[in-house]
């Protein structure tokens, strides 16, 4: 693409009297330059539709802890006990997260601060993503560079800048992990690539501090620990091992190694967990190569080397099992956790860990949602695959690899397109930039013969070398520039795509829920908000409320009230017994609000706007919880034939359940739509099956103006005289 | 009825205390109790005679402590006759006073009159006094379905110093919709009114408690601490920041809240709640915000006209009794409307309270945040006002700026006047910011060019850098070359240019001029050619691109005897005298060797160049 803007632009970059270097190197560094501001603004349409808000479930906890990092320093933070959440049990919230995020934000806060610029700490977690994704296109182009040349760099970062893959987790205001951790994970890649390409130390060093950063900033590092071994091995089998690859690997594997042992949260897991085994494997394997290598060196007979290797080998490879199993036996090597066995077996979640099935984003992904954010990257991807084949070099075997692996990650679960697609936008920019630079060579070169030929004519041999061009010239001409048109319609497409995609799908909020009205005005559903912020001013400083888990950051964060249970799912069974009173009769639930000193229940509900991603629509999935752990849930009792429903025909023990009267209560005498009978439920599109609701225990404290969310008030106890 | 006993002590006690004051008496009393909100405003219209033989010139007025204590606002003002123009009244100095011999459970102000009263004299002013939580919600709970009645306690006469000869009472309530009121001799009720009077010839310190226990549905917004911050821009703007929390000061809500009751018939069902809150901001005042600590809130409407702009804001959730909220609003409105200036000093001029309709504040803390570089502050406020300084960094800032901060409790509408803040400020610092931020740019800048060209490798010797330092020597070498072969190029060009000359004039001692000015520049460049060829082969680093340097070199030498070949044949061909055609039959030839030269040169010069 680069290549072709220069043609126009040269010209009138000539007259400035700039050598040809000189204005490659400007028009490089200008394409960087809007690629690096394309990438942030085309992030700011949540800004500019709704305003400057974190999104979403997670990002909430993060904002929170930020806050508390900003206000109370580092020492507090990472000793900070969080008694709001996961009540009665607490969360250690220094030892349980990874603090990469938190911290780049109030670095960046306190440097702003530093310079003068008063901005609010919101401000700036809402702008860390796209800032981080401006960030990433740069690394993209330096990536690109190495792997192949600087035309594909910058076809790589045009892509990555706008590629929906990436932009669904890195819109302002979606302050998550994500959004930083794929720039470091690319950064990471880059410096290990560009290690082994030169074997400096001074690189691998760097790789080494960026898997660090990885580390601390997200838990997909474990993707990193595995990949580059994978690759290292790779190498070593395909007969590419060199010492650039030795000093690359051992001194970003040992040093990233004790440096991830910082963050709390990873511990000594580099050298306990099962996951992480196979990079120490390989680190082993490396020492076996270069011994052997030395010894090979050293020894002159061939025969003598063979039975050298034999025994050798035997003996590492075993010596290496035994070690393993011992280590698996005693217990000192933990086995591969549940989230990891369900990326190698997409069915094991579902059978074994509901909390990860019933999570939207760990579902297996559909083709539509590939195609949806890769757009035509997707038949790139091959084309770019080709390309790397037919020039492989260690930079294009690694970035093979990381497609390819990424791209089966990304097929198990949706979430993980993030991983993949900056694998994708950096094969696909392969593709584009050598299709597009073997078909402007042909046009250039053509051009020029023509030009020599009208103006000056030509000696012998170029005339018979042009006269053998000549033959094949008109469909070769016609056919570059019909192909090149074609490029550039695709990307321009793929360019229409991305925008239209982020404007519409990925740039809500998904606390304030807008709609269009009657008459086509925007209709803006703050439901949430409002309840939250009911529950902050109107509630006693330490009242705890018991919701669905997926409201529990955003409970802490907005409402600043103690959950039962929260967004980090690390008590399964604490989930569970949320679950179990939330399906059960309202007097066995109140049993278990009373354990847990409940004041407020809080659930959400949709039947009045009929916003469908409700808690009635989740309820399966509480009791399958529920069940997992208290066999007396079950979930037959809430299906009638095996069908979920809440009308008439539901199921009694449906029609009687906690979380079903919390819903419903008094919604059996409310009109939502006209023509229909009161109690018409608009998101499941049915009349409600019991009308008359009453509680006993609750009473309704809270009902936001759309009915979305509805809190209630577990009421003290009677008096028994 | 812990108050009303309260009342009888008082009263008791004053009876006990006879008076030895001066000798004034009111003649003529005239009180209106304003129960219309739940800002209670108490306008008395007095008559003060003086019946002795000294002059006076000060008259007091009497509170029961309770109300005193609630008391936010006191002024009085000369009674101005029906009908009249109304000039701007001048208020009369009001002062707490502490008389002797008087019962301590009263508090006493004094008024000052405008001139001392002789005896027989007489003066007429109004007093008004306004009190803030004076209405007492009984039942304290109420359900939502409930409507709130308030209890006001006060005495049918008036309570003073001095004896009284004539008065009258009028309660003004919401509507009339009343539970019950104390029944005395002379009661009447008309509508939403209720009038006691007129009483005769009462003796001083006089008490009859009356209760009115009626309904008042009004807001009973009461912004428990309100944070104005008020920022001047010299680049014309001054931005207001508002701060509130908020409660609902009356009856408790208790019991369920419905939601669905209080949609289908919000006036019955939620009718002690109010939904909206009314500010009336100053005019063109522009980018009006509304949001509270987790984001912006989308329910408000803005309309505006020349002489105000008002401002509905809708709390987030109706606001039941009891109900808190918090929110912070925030404006801008041009500097020129409250900015003057005066002797040198600038100051500005602006009202004091909260832009909201009859909101009661607690605690009203306002920030006037200086320009950075102001000095020489001063505070003219028109009432007692809490005062300290502090500073506040905002963007840019280096020493931040200087914040007056004016504090006052209980404050209602009533202070929403202009108070000022003086101060001198230079125009120039004005300037500071903009040239901090294009010194900041220019110094990264600098910086940046520093870096690209310094040479801060570490080790000199090392093998990199070393092959790096040549090869940027050859570079500059291969550039001096082509220069070289350019030049020579054009002076290619300027013999063929001589040559058409030769066509065109026939001069041919012109020509022969050129060529030998052309000879002795292309030997001249040659040996230049010389030296930087010898360092090329001499380079390590110019290994890969000397072949193509040298068939460069040997290509523009055998091009340049060919010109020169051509240019003899010419020129000898002209001095022979043949024919045209002749000439050019012979040069054919060459000139088709040339340009195939020719071209192989330049794709040298371009190869060259893509290096």
């Amino acid at each position: 693409m680069a290549a072709v803007a220069n043609m126009p632009v040269s010209d009138l970059l000539k007259s400035f009297k700039l050598k040809t270097k000189q204005q490659e190197l400007l028009i490089r560094v200008s394409i960087l330059c809007l690629v690096y501001i394309l990438a942030f603004i085309t992030r700011l349409f949540s800004v500019l539709r709704y305003e400057s808000m974190i999104h979403e479930f997670d990002p909430y906890f993060n904002y929170r802890t930020t806050l508390y990092l900003t206000q109370n320093g580092f020492y507090d933070f990472w000793n900070w006990f969080d008694y709001e959440s996961w009540y009665p049990l607490g969360r250690i919230v220094g030892g349980t997260l990874y603090p990469g995020l938190m911290v780049t934000a109030a670095l960046i806060y306190r440097i702003l601060h530093f310079l003068r610029f008063a901005v609010h700490i919101r401000e700036v977690c809402v702008l860390t993503a796209p800032f981080f994704a401006s960030n990433t296109t740069l690394v993209a182009y330096f990536f690109g560079k190495e792997i192949w040349d600087t035309g594909a760099g910058l076809v790589a970062a045009i892509l990555i800048a706008v590629c929906p893959g990436y932009i669904s987790r890195s819109v302002a205001g979606s302050y998550d992990n994500e959004g930083v951790a794929i720039f470091a994970l690319l950064f990471t890649f880059y410096l290990f690539v560009k290690a082994v390409n030169t074997g400096s130390l001074a690189w691998s060093l760097a790789s080494a501090f960026g898997y660090f950063y990885m580390v601390s900033a997200w838990g997909g590092y474990v993707f990193i620990i595995n990949l580059i071994p994978l690759y290292v091995l790779v190498l070593l089998i395909t007969g590419r091992y060199s010492m650039r690859l030795y000093v690359a690997y051992n001194c970003m594997y040992v040093l990233g190694m004790l440096l991830a042992m910082q963050i709390r949260f990873v511990g000594f897991q580099h050298v306990q967990s099962g996951e992480h085994m196979a990079a120490m494997g390989v680190f082993f394997l490396m020492q076996v190569f270069y011994f052997l290598d030395w010894v090979k060196h050293m020894l002159s007979d061939t025969k003598l080397f063979q039975a050298f290797l034999r025994i050798t080998v035997t003996c590492a490879v075993t010596v290496g099992t035994i070690a393993l199993g011992l280590g698996m036996l005693s217990g000192y090597i933990s086995p591969w956790t549940g989230r990891f066995y369900s990326l190698l077996d997409p069915t094991y979640a579902k059978d074994h860990i509901p909390i990860i099935a019933s999570v939207s984003e760990h579902q297996p992904t559909a083709w539509s949602s590939f195609m949806f954010d890769f757009h035509i990257l997707l038949f790139l991807f091959p084309a770019g695959l080709y390309f790397c084949f037919k020039r492989l070099s260690d930079a294009t075997i690694f970035i093979v690899m990381y497609g390819l692996t990424s791209m089966y990650f990304a097929g198990v679960m949706v979430r993980l397109i993030l991983v993949a697609t900056p694998a994708v936008c950096l094969i696909s920019a392969i593709a584009v930039s050598a299709t597009v630079k073997n078909l402007t060579v042909l046009l250039r070169s053509k051009n020029k013969g023509v030009q020599t030929g009208s103006t000056k004519g030509s000696g012998s041999s170029k005339a018979s070398s042009k006269a053998l061009l000549d033959q094949s010239q008109p469909f070769q001409k016609n056919g570059a520039i019909a192909l090149l048109f074609g490029a550039f319609y695709l990307l321009s497409k793929y360019a229409t795509h991305c925008t239209w995609v982020t404007s519409e799908a990925y740039s809500s909020p998904s606390i304030v829920l807008a709609a269009r009205g009657a008459h086509g005005s925007r209709v803006i559903f703050d439901d949430y908000r409002e309840a939250y912020f009911w529950l902050r001013q109107n509630t006693p400083p330490d009242a705890k409320v018991m919701s669905w888990w997926d409201y529990g950051y955003q409970i802490t964060a907005m409402g600043n009230r103690t959950v039962i249970v929260d967004n980090n799912t690390w008590n399964n069974t604490h989930i569970a017994t949320v679950g179990r009173a939330m399906s059960s009769y309202e007097d066995e639930a109140i049993e278990i609000m009373r354990s847990l000193d409940v004041d407020y229940v809080l659930v959400v509900f949709g039947g009045v706007t009929g916003y469908s991603s409700d808690d009635i629509n989740k309820f399966l999935w509480m009791v399958r919880i529920g069940g997992g752990v208290f066999p007396v849930i079950k979930e037959p009792d809430y299906l009638v034939n095996g069908e979920y429903r809440v009308d008439k025909g539901a199921a009694p023990k449906m029609l009687n359940c906690l979380m079903y009267k919390l819903c419903y209560y008094r919604f059996g005498e409310m009109l939502t739509e006209y023509g229909k009978p009161p109690g018409y439920d608009r998101a499941r599109g049915v009349e409600i099956g019991n009308k008359d609701i009453k509680l006993e225990h609750l009473e309704e404290a809270f009902t936001t103006s759309n009915w979305i969310v509805r809190i209630y008030k577990v009421k003290p106890p009677n008096n028994r005289w | 009825m812990e108050s009303s006993r309260f009342y009888f002590f008082v009263f008791a006690i004053a009876i006990l205390a006879s008076p030895a004051l001066s000798d004034l008496l009111l003649s003529k009393v005239d009180r209106r109790i304003y129960l219309t909100s739940h800002i209670v405003r108490i306008s008395s219209t007095l008559k003060v005679e003086n019946a002795g033989p000294e002059m006076v010139s000060e008259v007091l007025l009497a509170f029961p402590e309770q109300q005193a204590k609630n008391m936010a606002y006191l002024m009085a003002t000369p009674h101005e006759g029906k009908g009249k123009v109304k000039n701007p009244v001048v208020a009369l100095p009001v002062e707490v006073a502490n008389p002797k011999d008087m019962p301590p459970a009263l508090t006493f102000f004094s008024v000052s009159l405008p001139k001392g009263l002789a005896e027989g004299g007489s003066f007429t002013f109004d007093v008004l006094a306004v009190f803030t939580h004076a209405l007492r919600p009984i039942p304290e709970q109420i359900t939502q379905a409930d409507i709130q009645l308030v209890l006001y306690q006060d005495s049918a006469y008036y309570l003073s110093p001095y004896a009284v000869k004539a008065q009258s009472l009028t309660v003004k309530l919401p509507d009339s919709r009343i539970e019950s009121y104390t029944k005395l001799e002379n009661t009447k009720i008309h509508g939403s009114e209720i009038k006691y009077g007129p009483y005769e010839n009462l003796p001083a310190f006089s008490y009859s408690p009356i209760a009115v226990h009626f309904e008042s549905n009004q807001p009973f917004a009461v912004a428990q601490e309100l944070v104005r911050e008020i920022e001047i821009s010299h680049w014309g703007n001054v931005q207001i920041t508002e701060h509130y929390k908020l409660i609902h000061g009356g009856a408790q809500s208790k019991g369920e809240f419905s939601r669905l009751d209080f949609q289908a018939r919000p006036n019955v069902r939620g009718a002690s709640a109010f939904r909206y809150l009314v500010a009336n901001l100053p005019p063109r005042a522009h980018s009006v915000y509304y949001r509270d600590e987790i984001g912006n809130i989308s329910t408000s409407h803005l309309r505006g006209d020349s002489k105000k702009t008002e401002l509905l804001i809708e709390p987030r959730y109706p606001m039941f009794g009891g109900w808190r909220t918090a929110f912070t609003i925030g404006y801008g409105l041009p500097l020129q409307d409250f900015l003057y200036e005066s002797e040198g000093k600038r100051f500005l001029n602006i009202t004091y309270s909260s832009p909201m309709v009859e909101l009661v504040i607690d605690t009203l803390i306002v920030k006037v945040v200086l320009p950075e570089g102001s000095s020489d502050i001063s505070v003219a406020a028109p009432f007692h006002v809490e005062q300290w300084q502090e500073t506040k960094i905002s963007h840019l800032d280096i020493d931040g700026r200087p914040v007056i901060v004016l504090k006052k409790t209980n404050v209602v509408p009533e202070h929403n006047q202009y108070f000022q803040v003086y101060y001198r400020f230079n125009k120039l610092s004005m300037l500071r910011e903009p040239l901090m931020l294009i010194s900041g740019f220019f110094f990264f800048f600098v910086a940046c060019i520093v870096y690209m060209r310094a040479d801060i490798s570490i080790s000199k010797s090392s093998a990199s850098y070393l092959a790096k330092h040549q090869w940027e020597e050859v570079q500059a070498v291969i550039q001096q070359v082509q220069n070289i072969i350019s030049r020579c190029l054009a002076i290619h060009d300027k013999l063929e240019a001589s040559l058409r000359d030769l066509y065109r004039t026939g001069d041919i001692q012109a020509c022969k001029a050129a060529r030998k000015a052309a000879d002795s520049v292309l030997k001249e460049l040659s040996r230049e050619l010389k030296p930087l060829l010898t360092t090329l082969q001499s380079s390590p680093s110019a290994a890969q691109i000397l072949p193509k340097v040298e068939e460069l070199v040997a290509k523009e030498r055998e091009l340049q005897e060919k010109v020169m070949v051509k240019h003899s044949t010419v020129v000898d061909g002209y001095e022979k005298k043949s024919g045209a055609r002749d000439i050019e039959n012979r040069v054919a030839l060459q000139q088709q060797k040339l340009t195939a030269l020719r071209q192989e040169v330049d794709d040298l010069l371009e190869f060259i160049d893509e290096i």
